[in-house]
Formats: C-alpha cells, sequence, structure tokens
C-alpha cells in the first residue's frame, strides 16, 4: 500500500447478479469512480450479464426471496407480483433521488468513460450473441482479458 | 481558512471551495482553473453559468442533470473538465461540493 500512497486510481467491479439493487450497486460505484477522477471498468458474468442484455435490461427485479432486508418471510415474498411490488416501489423512490433507469444508466457510464465488458464464457453459456447485448458494449472478452485491463498502479477490484 | 486567490483574500475550505459564492467573481473563478490545470473556453463559461443558475436555484446538481441541462452532453463535460469533472467545475464555479452520489 506504499506505492501511490494507497491511491485508488482504476476501480475493476464484476457484476455477477442482476437483481436490481445489485445493478444499481455496481454502477453507482463505477459512476462515483468517475466522478472522482477514477478510472472504471466493468465486467459482467453470469447472471449480471442481464443488466446488458437489450431485451432484458429494462426489466429487471429487486429480489424478494432471500433477501433479508426485505423484512418480510421468504414465503410472502414468492408470491406473484410481490417483485413486480417491490419493484415499482423501489424504482418510485430511486426516481425521487434522479437515479435513471438501467438503460439511461449505461449510457451515462459509457458517456463517462466506463468500459463495459461481457463475460466470454457466460455468453456461451447463455446462448447470447454480441448483436444481443447493449449496443455500446465495449467487448466480448475472458477472464484473463479483464485482469489484464486491471494492470497498473492503485488499480482494485469488486465483486458483487 | 483564508486564501489568496485572484489578489483577494478569500474564505475558502480545506479542500479549496469557496465559503461564500458571494466572495466569487470571473477572476477568481479563472484563477482556481488554472490551478486545476484548465484553460476556459467560452463553452466552460457556458457550464459555470448553467452550475451557478442552478446553485442559485438551490437544485442540487448530478451528472444526470448535467447531461440533460442542453448545455453540455456527458462526454463533453468529461472533456472540458478531465479528472473529477463536477468537482472541480463547482469549485471553479465557487459554489459548494456537490453531496450527490449519482
Amino acid at each position: 500500500m506504499t506505492e501511490n500512497n494507497g491511491e485508488i486510481r482504476k476501480m475493476m467491479i464484476i457484476l455477477s447478479k442482476a437483481s436490481i439493487e445489485n445493478v444499481y450497486a455496481a454502477f453507482v460505484l463505477a459512476n462515483g469512480a468517475r466522478m472522482e477522477g477514477i478510472e472504471a471498468e466493468m465486467f459482467f458474468t453470469f447472471f449480471g450479464l442481464e443488466a446488458i442484455h437489450n431485451k432484458k435490461l429494462d426489466h429487471l427485479h429487486v429480489a424478494t426471496v432471500g433477501n433479508p432486508a426485505m423484512h418480510m418471510p421468504t414465503m410472502l415474498g414468492g408470491l406473484p407480483g410481490m417483485e413486480a411490488l417491490a419493484t415499482s416501489m423501489m424504482k418510485k423512490e430511486m426516481e425521487k433521488l434522479d437515479m435513471p433507469e438501467v438503460r439511461e444508466f449505461l449510457e451515462i457510464l459509457k458517456a463517462s468513460g466506463v468500459k463495459l465488458w461481457a463475460c466470454k464464457l457466460a455468453m456461451e453459456m447463455f446462448h447470447y450473441e454480441k448483436e444481443d447485448m447493449f449496443p455500446d458494449l465495449d467487448g466480448v472478452i475472458t477472464v484473463g482479458d479483464f485482469y489484464k485491463q486491471a494492470t497498473g498502479i492503485g488499480a482494485h477490484m469488486l465483486f458483487i | 481558512m483564508e486564501k489568496l486567490i485572484a489578489n483577494k483574500q478569500i474564505q475558502v475550505n480545506e479542500e479549496g471551495y469557496l465559503a461564500n459564492f458571494s466572495e466569487w467573481n470571473k477572476e477568481v473563478g479563472e484563477a482556481i482553473a488554472v490551478e486545476a490545470a484548465i484553460d476556459l473556453s467560452p463553452k466552460h463559461w457556458e457550464v459555470i453559468n448553467y452550475i451557478q443558475d442552478e446553485f442559485k436555484k438551490e437544485s442540487p446538481l448530478s451528472i444526470r442533470k448535467i447531461g440533460k441541462s442542453g448545455v453540455v452532453d456527458i462526454k463533453e463535460f468529461y472533456a472540458l473538465f478531465p479528472n473529477a469533472p463536477l468537482k472541480t467545475a463547482t469549485k471553479i464555479a465557487g459554489i459548494p461540493k456537490p453531496a450527490s452520489c449519482i
């Protein structure tokens, strides 16, 4: 931590989930980095790919099951319509805070210089093609490629 | 604390943001821009004026709002004020650092 005084120069954020609370956490961290003059790159893997899948990214949900912070019994969370209800409530609150929708947030990230990468292995697993994804994606790469992107002093990696 | 900016003693906080917007003038803005290694163009001034207008309206600033301002888009904003654009632009504009996370 002595080199560069431990200052963060680059955030490498891996998103492996697509429940809306995780997606927003990752996006806010990436955007927040750029706002501070820190570089940021994102790697979307496994279910995280849904956050950049063109047909799915506008329909992400809050996880109501297996989420202790929802403060509702797990069985209730599984009832029909519960996810949609929790999602629309959360979206209303986020709009009040001037939080953009997922697609607009991706556009903001791109315009801010965040690099967006899709995981090659996960793309193959889900049978997705690059054409299925958010058009401004920087590319489909391997884990090794992503690690290479992190080269340099002050790079930090975060798994969500 | 006090700092000498453009030959004026001005109250600033520890990060160099002006304590009182009333002490700001164009020369002060220019001097802060020089410190941030930014050469102010007419486009920079358009953005600074917009930011100051929003501040006077007490409307909180965010990167999303800048993008929707009609003055600059987000890409341009980052190009004009590289490295922490909103922080740098508000400092030059003489207003407090935005507390928003977005």
